[in-house]
């Protein structure tokens, strides 16, 4: 079976065509007793500020015409949206300058959350470990599932078979997965992997046992369990090349390195820029493997931000610190929002081009 | 499932938009790749090429499908072999209690049942909103629904750990409900709901779909909700199928919020329960357990791969 032609029989995205007119309705009448709590206060469109006009004058016809079974079927999603994300994303922004305790009234503390925050000495162990697991990510992670990628997609039998298994790690469940390497990770001579290192004559290491060698081990799961996916989405890339390309090249004497260095890679360039600030996005929110491989010992070696943010919430004697949380979690979104931002940009270039 | 999907999504759905017309492309150009046809001829490429694709299969097979062996090994093997030797490639005595005892003793039935019951109620909460979401927003198409697409997509683009702390007070105190959901399945159920990703996908889809069909059956005299039930979701399987799949095996991997919401054990899914039993049962057993845990994933994906797949091109291999 081959991947290229399974991603979608046609395309379900018209490129886009929106956000044109939103830009002048920023006027439109905030206290008109909206019947969907998204409009309120929010641009809306002259469109829309005609058919709020038609309703305010014969809420009949509004209602008649399709508006109401319209409203209904939206109801689902604006509540689900409503109580499950917009609320707690608003909430956020607000609890992050509060003292909250769930017993008493919420305080407002103005940026106290925040400098306490910035004051943890505990801060900057989590931030160098986050950025020391993401580093690593990449040199472990970028290159093999590439030339991984490269050399599928020669294959010319079995070609699912190779998918298959690659993907296979991406199936098993988290939990299942790490608490099995953690079993694999036995730093005695008789773990299964100093075992194997035994076969070819290096001595046993102490993986997670060990300040130093903990987050490359955790690294290397995380490489294990994430690069199937990778290979996938660089498959379908790279056999996505026009291969006129490789005429062309051909015509002027280039040998197979050649082409994989001169016209692959270059046609690779946006999806490796995606996946690169993905990976960035993902890994800094990295949580599953230093709560369960280590809870963030040796020595604090695996305290990443975002177990730093889980400690802060939820396993604190005296409460949660919701406040501090909340205010770590924003700074953190802030920096990411960046590299959002930038990714934004790049996809959205593509799909005018 | 919420934190998951949320900022995978918004590659999911830009790659959607990009993805599939360099796909085309593919499909309909001549079939060759990086190594042409007169590259293959020359028996210094050929041979080097079958042996890298053999390397290439032979570690696939190690990395991909070892663990998952040793793991099928080691459920059926006394604990003391599998300590002793963990590598040996035959266990010494074949041990099948240890399935049942994971089973009927460690109570992993009842785990596995609990996350059957999250796994189906994330799929339908999803599927719910998804399809009237997307069907409103693409098909009846009200006046404000760029205002709606807008906030949704917004969401894409907010990491999901801001949403972590002030979801948890959320569902510690809800609005409306009154009560608190904690240690109820619809903490984990009703947030699922809100997954910008799914229903991006499935109003796209409907963009997609014919607009006559539509207009032949409003002169029938259809109304919205015959038109949603008769026209649009008949016509709507695919998209099912792949949002399908990613809520399952979304809900099937989650760890953190059902870790948060659903602190009684009695309540909790495997991926939660796991970590906490292995301090209190044997090796043999444990393992047992976590090969129960693996079935069912790992079935549907060898049943529904090119799903699978085609799910993972969309970029599902992006964790939150």
């Amino acid at each position: 079976m081959s991947t290229s032609s399974t991603t979608t029989e046609r395309d379900p995205i018209p490129s886009g065509h929106e956000g044109t007119d939103s830009a002048h309705g920023a006027d439109a009448p905030a206290g008109l007793a909206p019947q969907v709590p998204a409009e309120r206060g929010l641009a809306t469109a002259s469109a829309p500020r005609r058919a709020w006009v038609a309703w305010l004058n014969a809420p009949g016809r509004w209602a008649s015409s399709g508006g109401l079974s319209t409203l209904i079927f939206l109801m689902p999603l604006l509540l689900s949206f409503g109580l499950f994300s917009w609320w707690p994303i608003v909430r956020s922004a607000i609890m992050s300058v509060q003292n909250t305790n769930l017993v008493d009234e919420p305080t407002f503390v103005g940026l106290e959350n925040f400098q306490q925050v910035l004051s943890d000495p505990l801060l900057g162990t989590a931030v160098l470990n986050t950025l020391y697991f993401a580093a690593l990510a990449l040199v472990l992670g970028y290159p093999v599932p590439l030339a991984a990628a490269v050399l599928m997609s020669e294959v010319r039998k079995a070609k699912g078979l190779y998918s298959a298994l690659a993907y296979l790690p991406v199936v098993i469940p988290p939990v299942v997965s790490v608490l099995l390497w953690k079993f694999f990770y036995d730093a005695s001579p008789t773990g299964v992997f100093n075992t194997v290192l035994g076969w070819v004559g290096i001595d046993p290491q102490p993986w997670l046992q060990s300040a130093d060698s903990a987050m490359p081990s955790l690294v290397l799961y995380a490489t294990w369990a994430a690069a199937g996916g990778t290979i996938i989405i660089y498959l379908a890339a790279v056999i996505g090349v026009p291969t006129e390309l490789y005429d062309a090249a051909e015509v002027d004497g280039a040998g197979i390195w050649r082409k994989v260095w001169h016209v692959t890679m270059p046609q690779l360039r946006g999806i490796l820029l995606v996946t690169f600030i993905l990976q960035i996005i993902g890994t800094a929110q990295v949580f599953l493997e230093p709560y369960l491989f280590t809870n963030g010992g040796p020595a604090n070696s695996t305290l990443t931000v975002l177990l730093l943010i889980y400690r802060y919430a939820f396993e604190n004697s005296l409460g949660g610190d919701y406040g501090a949380a909340t205010a770590l979690s924003l700074m953190l979104a802030g920096v990411l929002a960046v590299f959002s931002a930038i990714y934004f940009r790049i996809t959205r270039s593509w799909s005018t081009s | 499932m919420t934190y998951n999907a949320s900022n995978g999504g918004a590659l999911k759905a830009r790659m959607l938009r990009t993805g599939p017309d360099k796909n085309q492309k593919a499909a309909g150009a001549n079939d060759r790749g990086i190594v042409s046809q007169a590259d293959w001829r020359r028996p210094r490429v050929r041979w080097s090429m079958r042996i890298s694709h053999g390397l290439l299969l032979a570690s696939l097979f190690l990395v991909g499908l070892g663990p998952l062996l040793w793991l099928g090994k080691a459920a059926v093997t006394p604990t003391q072999d599998t300590l002793r030797e963990p590598l040996s490639l035959w266990p010494n005595g074949i041990d099948l209690e240890n399935l049942v005892t994971a089973w009927t003793r460690v109570e992993i039935d009842r785990y596995f049942f609990n996350t059957v019951a999250l796994a189906f109620g994330v799929w339908l909460v999803s599927i719910v909103v998804a399809t009237t979401g997307g069907y409103a927003l693409s098909v009846l198409r009200p006046a404000y629904r760029k205002v709606v697409i807008g906030l949704v997509m917004a969401t894409l683009f907010v990491p999901a750990v801001v949403l972590l702390v002030p979801l948890y007070l959320t569902i510690l105190n809800p609005p409306l409900v009154g009560t608190s959901m904690i240690n109820t399945f619809w903490a984990v159920w009703l947030p699922a709901g809100a997954n910008a990703f799914n229903v991006l996908l499935v109003m796209r889809f409907f963009d997609s779909l014919p607009r006559e069909v539509f207009e032949a059956a409003r002169m029938d005299g259809a109304g919205p909700f015959r038109m949603f039930w008769s026209v649009v979701l008949p016509m709507s399987k695919p998209i099912l199928g792949v949002v399908s799949i990613f809520a399952i095996i979304g809900a099937w991997k989650d760890f953190l919020w059902p870790l948060l919401v659903l602190p009684d054990p009695a309540m909790q899914p495997l991926s939660v329960r796991l970590p906490a039993l292995q301090k209190f049962i044997e090796l043999d057993v444990f393992l047992a357990a976590l090969a129960i845990s693996t079935i069912i994933p790992v079935v549907l994906f060898l049943v529904f791969q090119r799903m699978f797949l085609r799910g993972a091109g969309l970029g599902g291999a992006v964790k939150g």
